[in-house]
């Protein structure tokens, strides 16, 4: 055939599209002015895609729990974890972070946890949404 | 009135190390006579990022998670030869579930890498609305590999002796589901790229590689077999479960019955590999024996037992591009490992550009290019820096270099 992909390109054109179009269906000319405007209701989000189970995302971290064995440290390949000794809890940069969750495996008592939460952008790298202790 | 002669019929065109037709840093430098390439020399070096120097402050577990940030795209591939050059050097065996769960990650890898070489392969001849095509099949396997893994990218799968997570009965439905839909797709796109006039214009008889050219400059991977080299590491070692799969050499004769070593054997090469992927997966997941999955729990004893390894391993495994070759040497008094080297495919398949592109005209230089399926950021192993005036060395200069040391030991 001479041009294989024609039919295709014909069927495409009355399907929908394969992209979600998150967050707006066009982009937003400022991302913060669209993100305060979702904030008070004025503009509606396109949501994300849903993550899988066991999707490796934020960690959560149950302070009580926490025995500071400081395993999590030995094992992180990007150095993420501080030790705070006069707690004998642990302080994570998200920042750091590269979502392995070796921590969440090598921890004694299952303190540490995955969530869904992935969208973590953010400009500055010791904001408190990047910290998690 | 004296005319000058112009005696200069070749030119030289720099290509790189940052240019629009290449998607990564390498720098090619061109004798052009004509439209016709006359000769090229292909310099490296411009990615370099010392991993394997930052191995030296890390524990064995850290450096898998090192080892899969060497490539993207290979992201399964470069941790399961670090671990089997560990396994080597510390006498450890995985169980063998686990086993056949590693023959399906590195499969479906093996897939999503050449889903994807298609695509880039199309684009560069101009043919966007394949590419378009084929990166909506890959977004299937990535979000497959998502639900595997829990990442789409970064896999964090491979562990020492053995892998971390298990494939359970509920999750073999989404498995087969994205089988079929590939397998459905695969036709469509088998038609596309071996019927289409435009991609068989642009691919045949372009690029060749003779075979006694793919043996004498070591080429690797489906870059080697489509000039009809028999070499895979799936059937020369049988690591892993391939010795209890069905699986034997592909060469683009198989279909069409001759072996040109151009860009469509090429093409064909790996759209066959992509059908023998997807049979490999449906074996192991048939064949899929029970039991652990991980042979050594807990994380700080496997450690332990690293530490006092003393010796050295080599790990081999085909890579989407080719063989990827680990050594790892433990000296058995520090955590982290005394050397760990890595080879990444596209080291081999460097060269055998040279022969490819010459003769050819410069419009076949991205499709040639990318016909090898290059990735440079795994490549660049060495680069050679003093002060801020060399970059590089030279034959002569190391030899000068290598003269002094003689003459000063000499003293």
């Amino acid at each position: 055939m001479k041009f294989s992909m024609l039919p295709q390109v014909f069927a495409q054109m009355f399907k929908k599209p394969f992209t979600n179009k998150f967050p707006a269906k066009y982009t937003p000319p400022s991302t913060t002015k669209f993100l305060e405007a979702v904030g008070a209701g004025k503009a509606k989000l396109i949501p994300p895609i849903e993550t899988p189970e066991g999707f490796r995302g934020k960690i959560q971290f149950d302070k009580d729990k926490c025995i500071g064995c400081n395993l999590c440290i030995k094992v992180c390949p990007s150095g993420a974890i501080e030790s705070k000794p006069e707690e004998k809890k642990i302080k994570i940069y998200l920042a750091r972070c590269t979502f392995c969750s070796q921590c969440n495996d090598v921890c004694p008592v299952n303190c540490l946890s995955m969530s869904n939460e992935f969208l973590l952008a953010d400009a500055d790298k010791y904001s408190k949404d990047l910290i998690v202790e | 009135m004296k005319q000058t002669a112009t005696t200069k019929t070749s030119y030289h065109i720099p290509v790189g190390p940052i240019h629009p037709a290449l998607k990564e840093p390498v720098f090619f430098e061109f004798e052009i006579e004509g439209e016709r390439i006359v000769d090229v020399d292909v310099k490296l070096g411009h990615v370099h990022r010392g991993i394997e120097w930052a191995s030296r402050k890390r524990n064995p577990i850290q450096i898998l998670y090192l080892a899969e940030r060497i490539c993207g795209i290979c992201s399964f591939c470069h941790p399961a030869a670090f671990t089997l050059a560990v396994e080597t050097a510390a006498d450890i065996q995985a169980p063998e579930r686990a086993e056949y769960l590693r023959v399906i990650q590195g499969e479906i890898e093996r897939i999503t890498s050449h889903v994807l070489w298609a695509g880039v392969a199309a684009h560069e001849i101009g043919f966007d609305t394949v590419l378009f095509l084929t990166w909506q099949m890959r977004e299937k396997l990535m979000d497959l590999t998502e639900y595997l893994c829990g990442n789409r990218v970064t896999k964090g799968i491979m562990t020492i002796g053995g892998i971390r997570r298990d494939i359970t009965e509920d999750m073999i439905p989404k498995i087969t589901d994205t089988l079929n839909y590939l397998k459905d797709n695969f036709e469509k796109l088998r038609k596309i790229f071996l019927d289409d006039k435009t991609i068989r214009m642009r691919s045949q008889g372009v690029g060749i590689l003779t075979k006694e050219n793919a043996l004498k400059l070591c080429a690797v991977g489906p870059t080697t077999r489509a000039s009809g080299v028999k070499k895979d590491v799936r059937v020369d070692t049988s690591y892993f479960a391939y010795g209890d799969l069905d699986i034997d050499f592909i060469t683009p004769d198989v279909l069409t019955n001759e072996v040109n070593g151009d860009v469509y054997d090429r093409i064909i090469q790996r759209l066959l590999e992509v059908k023998q992927s997807i049979g490999l997966i449906e074996q192991c997941l048939d064949t899929m024996p029970s039991g652990d999955i991980v042979v050594e729990p807990k994380i700080p004893k496997l450690l332990n037992q690293l530490k006092k390894v003393n010796g050295e391993g080599v790990g081999r495994h085909e890579a989407p591009r080719g063989e990827v070759i680990h050594y790892v040497k433990f000296d058995g008094e520090n955590e982290s490992p005394y050397t760990w080297k890595v080879r990444a495919p596209t080291y081999n398949n460097i060269l055998p550009w040279i022969p490819m592109l010459k003769g050819e005209q410069i419009a076949d230089i991205p499709i040639i290019a990318a016909s090898t399926d290059p990735c440079m950021s795994c490549t660049n192993r060495v680069a050679i820096a003093d002060g801020s005036k060399k970059y590089e060395m030279q034959k002569e200069e190391l030899h000068r270099l290598s003269i002094e040391k003689t003459r000063r030991l000499m003293k």
